[in-house]
Order: structure tokens, then sequence, then C-alpha cells
């Protein structure tokens, strides 16, 4: 996010400070459109758990982000690892008209336009730990996530003097920076809690694909905002660019995952189309600002399959990445960072070209580096919390409440009630906080 | 009294439903059923992974008829849930020892 900007900086512009108040309200939507997307892809059981996991996170990131979220993201850099900035601690120093600096919106925008990035990127995580966590020590999660994880990689990335920024690494909207610190996340973590009960044994099928798919088109939606909002302004054309690339590697990716699909498993599914598009935008959203329209159906094509072939794996090694964040995101991530290095076109954001445009491994290099620091750092980080939480409170669930259902244990709460008979009764008064005992149902 | 029970394919249903009018049977019960006999069930696959699923849906449908009318009466729904392929299902019979109608307190054949 380097300034580009053909309009006076540090001088306020309407029309930019109006796209970017949208565009934070369009990545919002996309938190409770990955809910659904999750959702819909854990058992009948677990729906209810599966959309707090994303919804909590709107709640605790919120207000981690203004106490000290965006002062360690995007305060004064202190030795290329952290920020800190007092005037951002709470936003007690931020004035209404104050505006960011070497941008035209106000900070204000900048920060709340960021806070939804903080938001979303642990909700990412939550789908490979499906059915099975205690929703007190995901919450703690999150905040420890957030704290220790996210906001020094957002530093690092897009923070001025983070190391990767000075670097040169590319990631225009968070493809290193959201989207393959939440799958290397993923990863750790699925790696210390475990398997769900019953894994590559019981049929886990989806219980709603067209919750899915509702998921799936808001956040395609939402990723609009995502992506071009992320050039902060709208005045160079980079903006418009990183909107069209968007639709078009999305799209490009959803055909090659049903291709894919459809030649090694015989069928086009739906929960294909959905995965393809989503690995798409994922791949896109560190490099649709450096890459042309061609070169988007590349790295969207590419990304399709890749990510459908990844999705596989966890049979293979037997580790339970329950919704494929790490076959989706993780693997997506990397194919759209690394493929910078191929595709860059000298024409977007920056006149940095990759080795298909003439310009060397450079870039490439330079791509592995942000890549797999962040990969490494958020694996291992992600790891040894999800370790101290499950040796202090313990992560999972008792084996009965998870083979029960998580949504009755955990949210004293059924997804669905098709039922007319009831077959129950209703109480007057407000219940107590039921014992831990009462709320265990054997289903 | 018999209670005629059948396990057939979702589809026949209303085929079933107009042959037993027209038979003159004034009341069924309908339940939604799953299960299995010869033709097994299917393969769905969900990224990439395959699943079996066993158990095909059903309709299971309840009548109560009197002795002499069950036999005929099965031949009916017979007639009506048939395809010829794999999967029909099946239909049985079982001897009742009495019914009543909620409503009047009828008993035996008139409660039908």
């Amino acid at each position: 996010m380097a300034p580009a900007i053909t309009l006076a900086a540090d001088k306020l512009s309407v029309a930019n400070t109006g796209f970017m108040l949208i565009c934070s309200a369009l990545v919002l939507i996309m938190t409770p459109g990955l809910a659904f997307f999750y959702g819909g892809m854990v058992r009948v059981k677990s729906t209810l758990n599966m959309l707090m996991m994303s919804f909590i996170s709107i709640g605790i990131v919120t207000i981690l982000w203004v106490l000290y979220g965006f002062s360690m993201a995007f305060g004064t850099d202190h030795g290329s690892i952290i920020g800190w900035e007092n005037d951002f601690f709470g936003w007690t120093g931020i004035d209404k008209g104050d505006i960011w600096s070497g941008y035209t919106i106000p900070v204000f925008a900048f920060a709340v336009f960021q806070m939804m990035f903080a938001i979303i990127t642990p909700a990412l995580i939550s789908g490979a730990i499906a059915d099975r966590v205690k929703f007190s020590a995901w919450a703690l999660f999150v905040v420890l996530w957030a704290t220790v994880v996210y906001f020094p990689v957002a530093h690092w990335v897009w923070g001025t003097g983070g190391w990767a920024f000075e670097l040169g690494v590319i990631d225009f909207a968070g493809g290193t920076a959201v989207h393959i610190n939440a799958g290397a996340a993923a990863l750790g973590v699925i790696l210390v809690i475990g398997k769900r009960v019953g894994f590559k044994k019981d049929p886990m099928r989806p219980h709603s694909l067209p919750l899915v798919m509702l998921g799936a088109g808001l956040l395609w939606f939402g990723w609009f905002g995502f992506n071009a909002g992320s050039w902060l302004g709208n005045d160079d054309g980079v903006g418009s660019l990183m909107f069209v690339n968007t639709q078009i590697a999305t799209a490009a990716a959803m055909l090659a995952w049903l291709a894919y699909e459809k030649i090694r498993h015989g069928a086009f599914t739906t929960l294909g189309a959905a995965s393809g598009a989503v690995a798409g935008l994922v791949a896109i959203t560190p490099s649709g600002g450096a890459v042309t329209p061609i070169g988007a159906i590349a790295v969207g094509a590419i990304a399709g399959v890749a990510c459908a072939a990844a999705v596989g794996l966890k049979y293979k090694f037997g580790y339970d990445d329950s919704l494929d964040v790490v076959g989706v995101h993780m693997v997506g991530g990397v194919i759209g960072s690394l493929l910078i290095g191929f595709f860059a076109s000298g024409k977007g954001q920056s006149d940095v070209e990759g080795l298909f445009y003439g310009g060397g491994l450079d870039q490439f290099w330079k791509q592995c580096a942000g890549v797999f620091a962040v990969l490494g750092y958020s694996l291992v980080a992600s790891a040894i919390l999800a370790f101290l939480l499950d040796k202090t409170i313990g992560m999972r669930v008792t084996e009965d409440e998870e083979v029960s259902g998580i949504d009755q244990a955990e949210h004293a709460e059924t997804a669905y009630d098709f039922s007319g008979a009831g077959g129950g009764s209703a109480k007057a008064t407000v219940a107590a906080p039921p014992a831990a005992e009462s709320k265990k149902v054997d289903a | 009294m018999k209670l005629i029970t059948a396990v057939v394919k979702p589809h026949r249903l209303d085929e079933i439903k107009e042959a037993l009018q027209a038979f003159g049977v004034h009341g069924l019960t309908v339940t939604e059923a799953s299960g299995y006999g010869r033709q097994r069930g299917h393969t769905e696959v969900y990224r990439g992974a395959e699943y079996t699923v066993d158990l095909v849906p059903k309709i299971r449908i309840e009548v109560l008829a009197e002795d002499d009318d069950a036999e005929q009466l099965i031949d009916v729904i017979v007639k009506a849930a048939r395809t010829g392929k794999i999967g029909d299902g099946k239909v049985w019979s079982l001897p009742v020892e009495t019914a009543v109608r909620v409503r009047t307190g009828e008993r035996g054949p008139d409660a039908l």
C-alpha cells in the first residue's frame, strides 16, 4: 500500500472517504458470510457453534482493535517488528479531522477499514477446528492470537517500517497477513488439539449446501471492499484494476475447481463451485493489484486446481482440517503471493515486473521471504497458544458432548426445530444459568 | 382386521393414494422413512471425499383394512407402487386386535 496518489495527499477527499466507509461495511459482511459458509458445511448438531465462532470475533476484535490493536499494527514502527503510538491507544488521541498520513481519508476511516480485516482473520481459523472446541477456549484463543500473531504480522506486512513492507513484499489486501496467516494458524492448532471423534470413519456431510452457497455469495460480494478498498482511495485506477481482477480470478477459479472435480470425481458439485470461488478470491487478494486481467485468469485457474487438489491431503496425512482452512486459505494464499513473482506486469500498483514480464526472479524471492516467514511464525506461535490453553483451561469439549452435539453443550440451543409436537415445557421465569450437568443432552 | 404397511419409492405416493381412494379406503398414515434392501445406497462426493450413503429415502404407508379386503388392498398398493426397477419396496400385513375412532368411541370395523 505504498502511496501513489494523484490527488494531493494529506488533504481530505470526500469521494475516497465515502468509498472507504462503504468498503469497510463490505468487509464486515464477509464475517457473517464466512459464518454461513462454514456453518452449512458442518453437521446439524454443531451449526450454531460454527456460526458463533465467526460472530464472536466481531465483538472481541473490535474492542481489542480500539484498545491496542490498531496501535500495534499501524503505530510508529519499533525495530521493524511492532508498532506503537500512544495517541492510538483507545483511539483517545485521534481527532475526527485527522488525515491518515500520505492519504486522503480520515484516520478513523482507515482504522475502521483495517479493523474489519482484523475481525475476519481469526474467524477464518475456526473452520479447521469445527465441532470440538470449548467456546470459552475459542474466545480466549481469539484474544491471544490477535494480540500475539495478527497485530504484529499486519505491522510487518502493511505498517510503515515493518520488515516485509520495507523489503518490498507485495501483499495488496492480505494474501500473507490474512490468508496464509490464518491457514498456518489453523494447521498449528489442529496439530495440537487433534481430530474430531469419528474422523475418516463417520460420514461428515455438509448439512446445508444452500447455506454454504449463501455464505460464498456474501464473501464474494464483500471481497470487493476487501480488495478494491485496500488501495485506500480510488483516484489513480489501481482500485478499479483490483476490483475487476477480483471478479475475473474468482470466476476462473470456480471453473477450474469444477473442471478438476468433474475429471477426478465425476460430478460438478455445489460445494466445489463455492470452494473454487473462495480459492480464487484468496489467491487474487495479494496479487490483484500487480497482474493484468489475463494474469488474473491464470492466477485464478492455477489456484482453483491447486486448492481442489490440496483439500485431499488431510486424509493422506491424517490431520483433521475440518473445513479445509489449510487447503483453501493457506494454499491459495501461498499460490497467489508467489505467482506475483511470475505475473506482476509492472503496469499495476507499482513498476515491479515478474519473471514472465522480463523482471527476473527478484520479486519471487521477496515473496518467498514474506510467505514463509509469516507461515512459519503463525504456525509455531498458534500451536504454542493452543498448547498453553489446552494445558490450562482445556481446548476441547468432552467426547460425550462432542458426539451429542456441541450446540446443546456450549450454547444450550438447537439450530433447527422441525418438530410440530414440541415435547417440552416453557418456564415463565428466566432460568438461572443451567448447571453443567443439566445442559448435557444425550441425543 | 389387518394393518397393511408399505415401504415404497417416494414418487409413487400419489398413484398409491389415488388407487386406494378408488378402492374405497378413507384414511391412511404416511411417514418419511429411510432404509435399504437390494437397492443399497449411493455415493456422494464432498471436496473429493466420497461418502457412501446406505440409507435411501422411502415412504412408509400404513392402512387398516377388514380381513376380507386385505389381500385385494395389498394388490392395489403393489400395482400402483411398481416401477419394475430395483428398490420398489415391500408391502406386508399384520393382524390387529382392535381399533377405536377417538372422536366417537366406535370400535372394530366401525372405526375404519
